[in-house]
C-alpha cells in the first residue's frame, strides 16, 4: 500500500517590514496544539526596535495614500482572509475551538475588517469641525494619523481580537507593531499571512510573536512609538507600559474588559477606536482680498 | 517733494518721543491677604502661612497669598465631591449653562479691572490683556455656557457623561484665561473643579473667584486653591480626583502624567513647544515680518505657542533680517500699564534668569545676537526683544524651549527641508507658514506636525478653535467641540 503523503510542516515567523522573519536571537517557544507541538519565534527587545523601524519608515507613504486607497487595502486585506477560510478555521480549531466556534470568529473578524475599510474615507468627515471664530479667518480642525502604533493584542479571542484593535489605526493612516498573545499567537502569523498578500505596503503592518509581557515594556518605552494600546492589559502590566509611556508622552487606551465575549458584540467596533489614535490639526487661514 | 530714505525714517522713529498713556489702577482694590476659596468660602490656609505676590514690573509686593498644603487640597477635593453629588451633576443642563452664562458676563462687566490687574501681576502689557487675555476669557465662558445643554448632540451614537472632579493646575502665562479655558467646560460638562494657579501671578483666578462667588454657583463646584509647586503635587496625588488637566512644561507634565498612569487617573495636557514659522520667498514679507514680531514678541514670548524658531528661505534671508531688526527697534519696553507699551516685564527673577542662560548660550555657540537699543527701567525683570541669526538645528537655542523674547533663525532653500527641519523637535504644539501660493499653503500646513497650524498670520486664538498639542506638547484639546472631550466620558 502506498503511504499516506507527509505533510509539510510550517515554520512560524515573526511578520517584520513585510518580511517573515525569525528572531534575531534565534529564540523559539513551544506552543502545544492539538495539531502537534509548534516553535514559534520570540521576539526580543531588538526585534522590536527593528519592528519600530520598519513602522515608521512606512507612515509617510501609508499617511500620504488617499484615504479611498487605505481603504481598498484594507478591504483587500479582508477578501485574502476570507479566501483563506480553511486556513484561519483550522488555526482557531487546533487552539481548541469548535467548528462552530471557530467559523463564527472568522466570520466576524472578516466583517469587522470590512466595517473598518468603509471608515478610512469617513472618519476625517465625522470628527472635524469648521470652526466659526469670531474674526477674519477661515478655521478648519480636521484629524490626522498619530504616527506609530504600539498594540497589545487580546490574549482572546486571538484573531477577532487582533483584527479589532489592529485595523482601527491602521484605517486612520497609522502604522502599527502588534504583540501577539502568547497563548496563542497562531491565529497572529495567519492574519500576518493574509496582510502580506492584500497589496499593503511593507512595514505599515508589523506583528511580534513572543511574550508580551517581556516586550511591551520596549514598545512602551520607545521614543519612536508616539501611541499605545493595552486596552486589554492586566493592571499590574498596564500600570508598568503606562508609566514608561510617559517619557514621550504617548497617547495610551487601557482599561478596557478581557471578557472575550465583549469583542462579538456592537460596542467592540466603533470610530472611537480609530479617533483614539488621531490627532486634531487645527489650521488657521485668513479671509480676505 | 523729498523722498525720505530708510535711513531717514529710522532717524525719525529714533526721535519718536511717546508721551506716557498709564493706565489707571488706583480704583483697583486689593486686599492685603487673600485666602483659599474652598467651598463656596474663603478659607484661612491650614499651614497658616502665606507667600507674597509681585508686580515684576515694580518688585513690588501687590498681596500676601494663601499657602495651600495637603489639608486645604483634601478640603479641596472634598467640596468639590460634595458639589458634584449634591447639586452639580443633579442640576438641569440649562441651568448649568445659565450659571456659566453668568461667569461670562460678569467678566465682561469687570474687565477692565481684571486686565490692570493681570498686568499688574504678571507683567504683560495692558493693551493684551485688555484685548485679548480678558475678552476671550468672557468668549470662553461664554462658549461652553451653551454647550451644557447641547452636549447629547455633540457626539454622534454616543451619551456624554461628566467625570466627576477635576483637578487643573494652570501656569503664569494667560493666568486667567487658562483658568477659563480649564474652568469652563469642565463645569459645562458637569464637572466640579479644584484650579491651582500658578504661584507668580494667582490674583486674577482669585478675582474670578469672587465673581463666581456672587454669580451664585452653588458652593464647591468651583475650589481655587493658591500655591506654589508643591501644592499642585499635592493636588495631583489626591487619591479622591477623576481627571487632572494640567498647562505648562514638558518637564513637569511628564511627572504629573506617570502620577496619573499609576493611579489610572483620566488626564490631559498642554505642555512645551518650540514652533517653527516658515517664510517661504514668496510671501508678502512685510506682513510675514509682522507676524513674525507677533509670534515671537507676543506676550514677552511667555507662550508655548510661540514662533520660537523661524526658518526663513535663503533668497530673503537677508532682507526679511534687515526688516525684523528695523521693525523689533520700534518696540516699546516698559511700564506693562502703558497703554502704549509692546513688550512688559518678564514675568519673574527666576524666568529672567532662564532666558539669560538659553541666550547666552546662543552667543556662546557662535550665534549672532540683535537686539533691541531702548532704555530698560531700572526697577523690575526685563530682557529687550532679541534674535539671533547662524542659528544650527543642534543649538540649544534652536531645541529647547526659552518662553522668552528670544527668535532663533535658520534658513532652507527647498519645501521639503523648511517640513524636515520644522518637524525636527520634540515638540509639536504649533507652526506657521507664510507664502502667497494657496497650493503650497495647504501641502505644508498639512505635513506640519502641529496642533495649531497659522497660514499667513500667527497667534490667533479662540473659543470655537481647538487648541493642543502633538508629540510631547501634551494630548487633549482645549477649545471648540473637541475641547469637550476631556471632561466627558462617551459611553
Amino acid at each position: 500500500m502506498k503511504p499516506a503523503r507527509l505533510p509539510v510542516r510550517k515554520t512560524y515567523k515573526l511578520f517584520v517590514g513585510g518580511e517573515f522573519a525569525r528572531s534575531e536571537s534565534g529564540r523559539t517557544m513551544a506552543i502545544a496544539r492539538r495539531d502537534g507541538t509548534h516553535h514559534v519565534a520570540r521576539a526580543t527587545r531588538k526585534d522590536v526596535r527593528d519592528a519600530v523601524r520598519a513602522a515608521r519608515g512606512a507612515w509617510a507613504g501609508w499617511r500620504g495614500r488617499t484615504a479611498y486607497n487605505r481603504g481598498q487595502i484594507i478591504y483587500r486585506l479582508a477578501e485574502m482572509m476570507e479566501s483563506r477560510r480553511e486556513q484561519f478555521v483550522d488555526v482557531l480549531l487546533s487552539g481548541g475551538a469548535t467548528a462552530r466556534e471557530a467559523a463564527r470568529e472568522f466570520e466576524a473578524a472578516v466583517d469587522r475588517a470590512i466595517w473598518y475599510a468603509g471608515w478610512c474615507d469617513k472618519i476625517e468627515q465625522v470628527l472635524s469641525t469648521k470652526n466659526p471664530v469670531a474674526g477674519p479667518h477661515f478655521n478648519v480642525s480636521s484629524p490626522e494619523p498619530t504616527g506609530v502604533v504600539g498594540v497589545l493584542a487580546p490574549a482572546q479571542p486571538s484573531l477577532l481580537g487582533l483584527v479589532s484593535t489592529v485595523i482601527p489605526p491602521l484605517s486612520g493612516g497609522n502604522v502599527v507593531v502588534a504583540l501577539a498573545p502568547s497563548s496563542d499567537p497562531l491565529s497572529a502569523i495567519a492574519f500576518a499571512e493574509a496582510a502580506a498578500t492584500s497589496d499593503m505596503p511593507k512595514g505599515v503592518l508589523n506583528i511580534l510573536t513572543g511574550e508580551p509581557a517581556e516586550l511591551l515594556p520596549h514598545v512602551a518605552a520607545h521614543f519612536d512609538v508616539n501611541a499605545l494600546d493595552i486596552w486589554t492589559a492586566d493592571s499590574g502590566l498596564a500600570e508598568r507600559a503606562h508609566v514608561a509611556a510617559c517619557e514621550s508622552v504617548k497617547r495610551v487606551r487601557r482599561s478596557g474588559t478581557r471578557d472575550r465575549k465583549f469583542w462579538f458584540g456592537d460596542a467592540s467596533q466603533s470610530p472611537r477606536w480609530i479617533e483614539a489614535f488621531m490627532e486634531i490639526k487645527t489650521v488657521w487661514h485668513p479671509a480676505g482680498v | 517733494m523729498k523722498t525720505i530714505t530708510r535711513a531717514t525714517k529710522a532717524e525719525l522713529a529714533k526721535g519718536w518721543e511717546y508721551a506716557p498713556a498709564p493706565e489707571a489702577h488706583d480704583y483697583i482694590k486689593l486686599r492685603s491677604r487673600y485666602g483659599l476659596f474652598i467651598g463656596g468660602k474663603w478659607l484661612a490656609p491650614h499651614s497658616r502661612k502665606y507667600f507674597a505676590t509681585i508686580n515684576p514690573a515694580t518688585e513690588e509686593k501687590l498681596a500676601d497669598i494663601a499657602l495651600g498644603d495637603p489639608e486645604d487640597v483634601d478640603r479641596a477635593v472634598k467640596a468639590a465631591r460634595h458639589a458634584y453629588d449634591r447639586y452639580w451633576r443633579r442640576l438641569a443642563p440649562a441651568a448649568r449653562a445659565k450659571y456659566i452664562y453668568r461667569i461670562a458676563r460678569a467678566i465682561t462687566e469687570r474687565s477692565r479691572e481684571l486686565a490692570v490687574l493681570e498686568s499688574m501681576d504678571g507683567g504683560k502689557p495692558i493693551k493684551e490683556s485688555r484685548d485679548v487675555d480678558i475678552p476671550l476669557a468672557a468668549a470662553h465662558f461664554f462658549y461652553y455656557a451653551g454647550w451644557a445643554d447641547k452636549l447629547d448632540w455633540a457626539f454622534p451614537n454616543a451619551v456624554p457623561r461628566p467625570l466627576g472632579v477635576a483637578g487643573q493646575i494652570i501656569p503664569w502665562n494667560f493666568p486667567v484665561l487658562m483658568a477659563a479655558w480649564k474652568i469652563a467646560p469642565a463645569i459645562a460638562c458637569g464637572n466640579t473643579v479644584v484650579l491651582k494657579p500658578a504661584e507668580t501671578t494667582p490674583l486674577t483666578a482669585l478675582l474670578l473667584a469672587e465673581i463666581i462667588e456672587q454669580a451664585d454657583l452653588p458652593p464647591g463646584v468651583v475650589n481655587i486653591l493658591t500655591g506654589p509647586g508643591p501644592t499642585g503635587s499635592a493636588l495631583v496625588n489626591h487619591p479622591a480626583l477623576d481627571k487632572i488637566a494640567f498647562t505648562g512644561s514638558t518637564e513637569v507634565g511628564k511627572i504629573i502624567a506617570k502620577a496619573c498612569a499609576k493611579r489610572n487617573r483620566h488626564v490631559t495636557l498642554e505642555l512645551g513647544g518650540k514652533a517653527a514659522n516658515i517664510v517661504f520667498d514668496d510671501a508678502a514679507i512685510d506682513q510675514a515680518v509682522e507676524g513674525i514680531i507677533n509670534g515671537i514678541f507676543f506676550n514677552q514670548g511667555h507662550v508655548c505657542c510661540a514662533g520660537s524658531r523661524l526658518l526663513v528661505q535663503e533668497s530673503v534671508h537677508e532682507a526679511v533680517v534687515e526688516k525684523l531688526h528695523r521693525r523689533m527697534q520700534s518696540l516699546r519696553v516698559g511700564d506693562p500699564l502703558d497703554k502704549n507699551t509692546d513688550i512688559g516685564a518678564i514675568n519673574s527673577k527666576q524666568q529672567l534668569k532662564k532666558i539669560e542662560e538659553l541666550a547666552a548660550s546662543g552667543d556662546q555657540d557662535g550665534c549672532r545676537r540683535f537686539q533691541t537699543e531702548c532704555a530698560l527701567p531700572a526697577r523690575g525683570y526685563w530682557f529687550r526683544p532679541t534674535f539671533f541669526t547662524g542659528v544650527a538645528l543642534s543649538h540649544r537655542i534652536a531645541q529647547e524651549e526659552i518662553f522668552g523674547p528670544v527668535l532663533s533663525v535658520m534658513t532652507f532653500r527647498t519645501p521639503e527641508e523648511a517640513v524636515d527641519k520644522a518637524n525636527n523637535t520634540r515638540y509639536g504644539l504649533s507652526a506657521g507658514v507664510w507664502t502667497d501660493k494657496g497650493s503650497k499653503n495647504f501641502k505644508i500646513t498639512s505635513q506640519l506636525r502641529a496642533g495649531v497650524v497659522w497660514a499667513n498670520t500667527f497667534n490667533k486664538f479662540d473659543p470655537t478653535s481647538p487648541f493642543g498639542g502633538y508629540k510631547e506638547s501634551g494630548f487633549g484639546r482645549e477649545g471648540g467641540r473637541h475641547g469637550l472631550l476631556p471632561y466627558l466620558e462617551l459611553t
